[in-house]
C-alpha cells in the first residue's frame, strides 16, 4: 500500500471491503483505495498527468476525473475513495472531450515546442495528446516569456515545459525530505521554485539526488548534457522507496 | 463571570448609559471613519467640555448604521435622530441644538424605506452599541444565548434549536447549518480534537457585510463561535481575518482580550466544564483563502490551496480533525437564535431560507449602503425602495449578485423573491451578499471581463481548468470587447465555460464562468452587436474581393496579439 | 470528406496541391519519402501546385491543399486565404502548421528585437534592417488553424512518411483517417 493520497477521514478504524461498479463491472476493493488504484488493477486505465504511483495524491490536473452516478460533481479518481455500491463511468463522451481540453489547455498555457525538446518522444504530456486523439490545439496559444536555470551543474528546469502537476515539489518532500521545490504566485503566473525563489544552483537544501528530475512527465526537469530527444526519465524507483519508508512506520 | 455578574454588568451599564438625556452616536465603522467620522467624534466631545454638559451628554463611536453613502452619520438617541453627512465644523450646531427642534439641513429621513423596509437581527446592535466595549454588548443582552446554552441545554439541544431554526450558511452556498454542526459534532478523531473556524475573509469586490458585523458588533461573533464550539464540542476556535480589515482586526483582538478577562472565553466558561479559545489568524490578501480547504491549508501555514473533497472539513479539517466552518454572518446570527428560539427565526423569511440577509448594496444606485432584509424579499424593493433606485434618471439595467461567482439578472427578475433557490435558478447565486446594480451606460461584457479577470489573478494555479481557463477565457473576452472576435471565438468561450465549471477544483473554477454565463444567457445582444462589429471591420478592411474568409480567420489579424496579455480597458 | 476522387468520374484524378510556408521543408522532404508509394499516388492525384512545380499561381478548384509551415508574414496570411477560399479540403501538415512550433520561439519576443539580432546585431557589413519588398512579419507566428480553417491536422516534426500515405490514401478513399493513431507532436 503506498502513502495514503488523502487524508483518512476520522473516525475510520479498520478498512473495509466494499463492492462497486466501474464501467459496468463489479469489483471488490479495500475501503481506503482510491478509484484509480482500484480501476488500475482491474485493467482500466484512467489517463492521469499529476498523480505518481508513490507520491499522495494531488488531483489538480482533472485527466482523472470520473463520472460518480448520484454525485452531481466529476471527481478525480487519483484521491476520490471508494465507496460501498459505488457506479463509476470512467470514460464517456463528456470526459473525453474535457480531457481532451485539459490537455489543450496545458498545451496553449506555456512554450511546449516538443521537435526541440530534450523529452521529445518520452514525454508524457506527448504522449496523452497521442492517446487522446488530441491532433491540434484549437485554443489560442499564450506564448508567455519563461525563465530557464541552469544553475545546479547538474540539472537544469526549463519553465517552458512546466505543466505544474508539482510531482517534484511532491518528491522532494514526501520521499527525499529536502522540500526544496515548491510554487509561488497565483494561477497563471505559478511557479515552480527551489527554496525562497532562489537559482537552484544556490539551494542549501537541494541534495542533488534526482528525483525531481525523475518524475517530471515531460521536459521541465532534465539532465545536463542531453539535447533533443534524449532525456529518459526513470519513475520505476518511487513506489520501491515509498514501501520502504512506509515499513518502517507502525 | 457567573451569571450572576453577568447580570450585574448590564444593569450598571444599561443605568450609566440612562443617566445621560442626550447620547450621540457617531459611526466609527470604515465607510464613515474615511469621510474623518473621528474629527467629528472629536469636535463633538470638545464642544460638550466647552458648554459644561458632561454630566447630560455622552458621545461614542459606533458601528454601522448602514447608509454609507451619506456618511459620516451622527444620531442622537434617545430621540432617534439621525445626521447625515456631518462635518466636524457641525459640532457646535449640533450641540447647542440638542434640547431644540434639530437641525434640518443635516437632517436624515429615519422614516424613509431605507430604514423602514429592514429587518435587523445580525445588524440589531450596529450603530447602537460601542464595538470597543464589551459592557455594551452585555447591556442589550449579549452573552445570554451563550449562558442559555451552557448552563441550560445539552449540546444536542443546541444543534436542534440551530436545526430549528432553518439557518443556512450565509458564505454563498448555503447549506443547512444544523447538519453541518450535527456532522461535526458526530466525527470522531482519535485524539479527540476538534476546531471551529470562522470565516472572514471576505473578499468579492464591492462586499463589505462581515467586515461591517466584525468592527461594529464583534462581540456577536465570539459568542456564536463558543456557542457552536460547545453544540460540536470543540475547545479551540480561530477566527480568520483579511489582513486588509486592521480595524476588524483590532476590534477583535480586543473583543477577545476583554472576552477572556471576564472569563467569557477561556477554561470553565459560566463555571461549567466548557472552555473555549479563540486565536486569530490573518489572510494574506489571497481570494481562494475563502475556500474552506484553502483556508485550512492556509492556517496550517501551507500555501492556501483548495484540496478535493470528500473528506470534507467536518470529517477531516485542520490538522486532520473534524472541523466546523462557518462564515461571520452564520456565526453572528445564533446568539439571538439561542436567545429567542429557532422558531421565532423560523418566522422570518420564506419557507427554504429562513431569516434575514445582509447585502451590501452598491454600484447605481442612491442609497448605497449595508442592508439587512428578511429573505424573499423582491429585488425590486432593495433596489428601489430601500436603495431608492437609479440616480441621474437613468434606466435600470442589470443588478449582480454573489460577486465573481454570482450572475447578471435583468429587469424581468426584479420581482423574483431573493432566496437561496430563486437566484440559483435564476443562474445566479445569493453568495456572501454583494448586491451591484447597473445602469444603462453599463456593458454587460465588460462587467463578464471584469469578474473573469478578478477570477484569473485569484485562481490559486492549482488545477488546469480554473488556472489557464480561467486567462483563456479573460482574452477572450477582452477579444470580444476589441470587436477582434468571431462566432467561433464566442462558441469557444461558451466550451470553455462549461468545461471549467465541471472539471475545477474548487467553488472559485467552478463558478468563475457564472458572470459569462449569466450575460450570455440574459443579454446576448451585446455580445452579437461587439462581434458583428468586428465582422463589419473585417469586411471593410478586406479591400472588398469576394474573397471567400473562412469562419476561423481572426479579423484584423495582422495585429498583435501581445497586447491580449495586458489589461484593456475599452 | 466525401468531395474525393472517387465521387468523381473515374478519369478525374484528384487536384492536389501543396504549400510551403514558415518552415524547414522537411514535411515536404517526409512528403517525398513516401519513395515508390509515390508512383501509386500519382494515379489517383495530380499536383497542381507545389515548391515542386513549376506553377507561379495557385490554380482555382483544388481537392486538397496541403500546408507545411506556419503564418508569419502578411504574405503567408493573404496565400492561406486564397488557397482556402479555392481548397475543398485543407491539411495542415507537421508541427509548424499544426502548431507554430521552432518559428513561433521568437513569439515571446518583439518583432523589432528579432530583427535587430538577425539584420544589426550579427551583421559583418552593413547592418541594416531590410526594408522594402518584402512580407511584413507578424507580432506572432500562429499555427494555420489560427487563420483559416483546416480540416485534417497532421502533427509530427516531421510526420513519417508512412502516416502522410496512409492519411492521403484515406482521404481518397473517402474514409476519415484516425491520425492520433499513426502521428504524434514533435516526431
Amino acid at each position: 500500500m503506498t502513502r495514503p493520497s488523502v487524508p483518512k477521514p476520522a473516525g475510520v478504524a479498520q478498512p473495509q471491503v466494499v463492492t462497486l461498479r466501474i464501467d459496468g463491472r463489479d469489483v471488490s476493493a479495500r475501503s481506503d483505495e482510491t478509484i484509480l488504484s482500484v480501476a488500475r488493477q482491474n485493467r482500466i486505465d484512467i489517463p492521469t498527468l499529476c498523480y505518481l504511483d508513490g507520491l499522495s495524491g494531488w488531483g489538480a490536473c482533472r485527466l482523472c476525473l470520473v463520472d460518480i452516478k448520484g454525485t452531481p460533481k466529476l471527481l478525480p479518481a487519483c484521491v476520490t475513495l471508494v465507496r460501498e455500491g459505488m457506479e463509476v463511468t470512467t470514460d464517456s463522451p463528456r470526459l473525453q472531450k474535457y480531457r481532451r481540453m485539459v490537455l489543450e489547455l496545458l498545451f496553449s498555457e506555456r512554450n511546449h515546442v516538443c521537435s526541440v525538446c530534450v523529452s521529445n518522444g518520452k514525454c508524457e504530456l506527448q504522449a496523452m495528446a497521442q492517446r487522446l486523439g488530441m491532433t491540434h490545439v484549437s485554443l489560442p496559444y499564450r506564448y508567455p516569456r519563461l525563465e530557464f536555470d541552469s544553475s545546479n551543474d547538474l540539472f537544469r528546469m526549463d519553465h517552458n515545459r512546466c505543466i505544474l502537476c508539482t510531482r517534484c515539489v511532491r518528491v522532494c518532500d514526501e520521499i527525499e525530505g529536502a522540500h526544496t521545490w515548491d510554487c509561488r504566485g497565483r494561477g497563471i503566473e505559478t511557479r515552480i521554485i527551489s527554496d525562497l525563489n532562489e537559482p537552484w544552483g544556490e539551494s542549501s537544501t537541494c541534495t542533488r539526488c534526482g528525483k525531481c528530475v525523475n518524475v517530471c512527465p515531460t521536459g521541465a526537469l532534465s539532465q545536463k548534457g542531453t539535447a533533443v530527444a534524449e532525456m529518459t526519465k526513470r519513475v520505476t524507483f518511487l513506489p520501491y522507496l515509498t514501501l520502504m519508508r512506509n515499513s518502517d512506520e507502525p | 463571570m457567573t451569571p450572576e455578574e453577568l447580570q450585574k454588568v448590564a444593569i450598571i451599564e444599561q443605568e450609566s448609559q440612562e443617566q445621560y438625556d442626550h447620547r450621540i452616536h457617531v459611526c466609527m465603522a470604515a465607510g464613515c471613519l474615511s469621510n474623518r467620522a473621528d474629527l467629528v467624534k472629536q469636535q463633538l466631545e470638545k464642544q460638550i467640555a466647552a458648554n459644561g454638559l458632561e454630566r447630560r451628554c455622552t458621545v461614542k463611536g459606533v458601528g454601522c448604521m448602514g447608509l454609507c453613502a451619506a456618511g459620516p452619520l451622527v444620531s442622537i438617541q434617545p430621540k432617534g435622530i439621525m445626521y447625515q453627512e456631518v462635518k466636524p465644523t457641525d459640532a457646535p450646531d449640533i450641540i447647542q441644538t440638542l434640547d431644540k427642534a434639530p437641525i434640518e439641513r443635516l437632517r436624515c429621513d429615519t422614516a424613509m424605506p431605507f430604514f423602514k423596509e429592514q429587518k435587523k437581527v445580525v445588524l440589531e446592535n450596529c450603530g447602537l452599541i460601542d464595538p470597543e466595549r464589551v459592557e455594551e454588548y452585555i447591556a442589550v443582552g449579549g452573552y445570554q444565548g451563550l449562558l442559555k446554552a451552557l448552563t441550560e441545554m445539552q449540546p444536542a439541544e443546541v444543534i436542534e434549536e440551530v436545526t430549528r431554526s432553518g439557518l443556512r450558511g450565509r458564505g454563498g452556498a448555503g447549506f443547512p447549518t444544523g447538519l453541518k454542526w450535527s456532522t461535526v459534532a458526530k466525527a470522531q478523531h482519535p485524539d479527540g480534537r476538534k476546531f471551529v473556524i470562522c470565516n472572514a475573509d471576505e473578499g468579492d469586490p464591492g462586499a463589505f457585510m462581515d467586515r461591517s458585523v466584525l468592527e461594529s458588533d464583534p462581540h456577536r461573533i465570539l459568542e456564536g463561535m463558543a456557542i457552536a464550539a460547545y453544540a460540536v464540542g470543540a475547545t479551540q476556535g480561530y477566527l480568520y481575518v483579511r489582513a486588509e480589515y486592521p480595524l476588524a482586526v483590532k476590534r477583535l483582538k480586543q473583543a477577545i482580550r476583554q472576552a477572556e478577562r471576564l472569563a467569557l472565553l477561556g477554561n470553565n466558561i459560566f463555571g461549567t466544564p466548557f472552555s473555549f479559545n479563540v486565536d486569530i489568524r490573518l489572510g494574506a490578501g489571497a481570494f481562494v483563502c475563502g475556500e474552506e480547504t484553502a483556508l485550512i491549508a492556509s492556517i496550517e501555514g501551507k500555501r492556501g490551496q483548495p484540496r478535493p473533497r470528500p473528506p470534507f472539513p467536518a470529517e477531516s479539517g485542520l490538522w486532520g480533525c473534524p472541523t466546523l466552518i462557518n462564515n461571520v454572518e452564520t456565526f453572528a446570527n445564533i446568539p439571538p437564535i439561542l436567545r429567542n428560539g429557532g422558531e421565532w427565526f423560523a418566522q422570518i423569511g420564506t419557507e427554504k431560507s429562513k431569516g434575514t440577509k445582509v447585502f451590501a448594496l452598491a454600484g447605481r444606485v442612491k442609497n448605497t449602503g449595508l442592508i439587512e432584509v428578511p429573505m424573499g424579499i423582491p429585488l425590486r424593493r432593495i433596489i428601489f425602495d430601500i436603495g431608492g433606485g437609479i440616480p441621474d434618471g437613468r434606466k435600470f439595467k442589470a443588478v449582480q449578485t454573489g460577486g465573481p461567482s454570482g450572475g447578471c439578472l435583468p429587469e424581468r427578475f426584479l420581482d423574483m423573491p431573493v432566496d437561496y433557490e430563486s437566484l440559483m435558478q435564476a443562474g445566479s447565486i445569493m453568495g456572501s451578499g454583494g448586491m451591484i446594480v447597473m445602469d444603462d451606460t453599463s456593458c454587460m461584457v465588460d462587467v463578464a471581463r471584469y469578474f473573469m479577470e478578478f477570477c484569473m489573478s485569484e485562481s490559486c494555479g492549482k488545477c488546469v481548468p480554473c488556472r489557464v481557463g480561467t486567462a483563456q477565457m479573460h482574452d477572450l473576452l477582452v477579444k470580444i470587447i476589441e470587436k477582434r472576435a468571431t462566432d467561433s471565438d464566442v462558441r469557444l468561450l461558451n466550451e470553455l465555460c462549461d468545461m471549467v465549471q465541471s472539471t475545477s477544483l474548487c467553488g472559485l473554477g467552478q463558478t468563475a464562468p457564472n458572470p459569462v454565463l449569466s450575460t450570455l444567457r440574459y443579454f446576448p445582444e451585446e455580445y452579437e452587436a461587439l462581434v458583428q462589429a468586428g465582422r463589419e471591420r473585417e469586411a471593410a478592411g478586406s479591400n472588398g474581393s469576394a474573397m471567400h474568409v473562412a469562419p476561423q480567420l481572426k479579423p484584423n489579424s495582422t495585429q498583435p496579439q501581445a497586447h491580449v496579455d495586458s489589461e484593456v480597458t475599452p | 470528406m466525401n468531395r474525393n476522387a472517387k465521387d468523381k468520374p473515374a478519369a478525374t484524378k484528384a487536384r492536389v496541391a501543396t504549400i510551403w510556408l514558415d518552415g524547414c521543408s522537411g514535411c515536404h522532404m517526409s512528403f517525398l519519402d513516401m519513395d515508390e508509394r509515390l508512383l501509386a499516388l500519382a494515379e489517383q492525384i495530380e499536383l497542381v501546385y507545389s515548391p515542386l512545380v513549376d506553377q507561379k499561381e495557385f490554380p482555382p478548384q483544388v481537392d486538397v491543399a496541403i500546408v507545411e509551415g506556419a503564418v508569419a508574414t502578411d504574405e503567408d496570411i493573404e496565400k492561406m486565404r486564397l488557397v482556402r477560399s479555392r481548397t475543398k479540403v485543407l491539411i495542415a501538415l507537421g508541427d509548424c502548421a499544426v502548431t507554430g512550433n521552432v518559428p513561433s520561439m521568437r513569439n515571446s519576443i518583439p518583432v523589432e528585437d528579432v530583427f535587430d539580432r538577425a539584420y544589426r546585431d550579427n551583421a559583418q557589413l552593413q547592418p541594416q534592417r531590410p526594408a522594402t519588398n518584402l512580407p511584413v512579419l507578424l507580432e506572432r507566428v500562429r499555427p494555420v488553424h489560427e487563420v483559416v480553417k483546416v480540416d485534417v491536422h497532421i502533427p509530427g516534426c516531421p510526420p513519417p512518411a508512412d502516416a502522410i500515405f496512409y492519411i492521403i490514401s484515406e482521404l481518397l478513399a473517402g474514409r476519415t483517417p484516425d491520425v492520433a493513431a499513426v502521428t504524434r507532436f514533435g516526431k
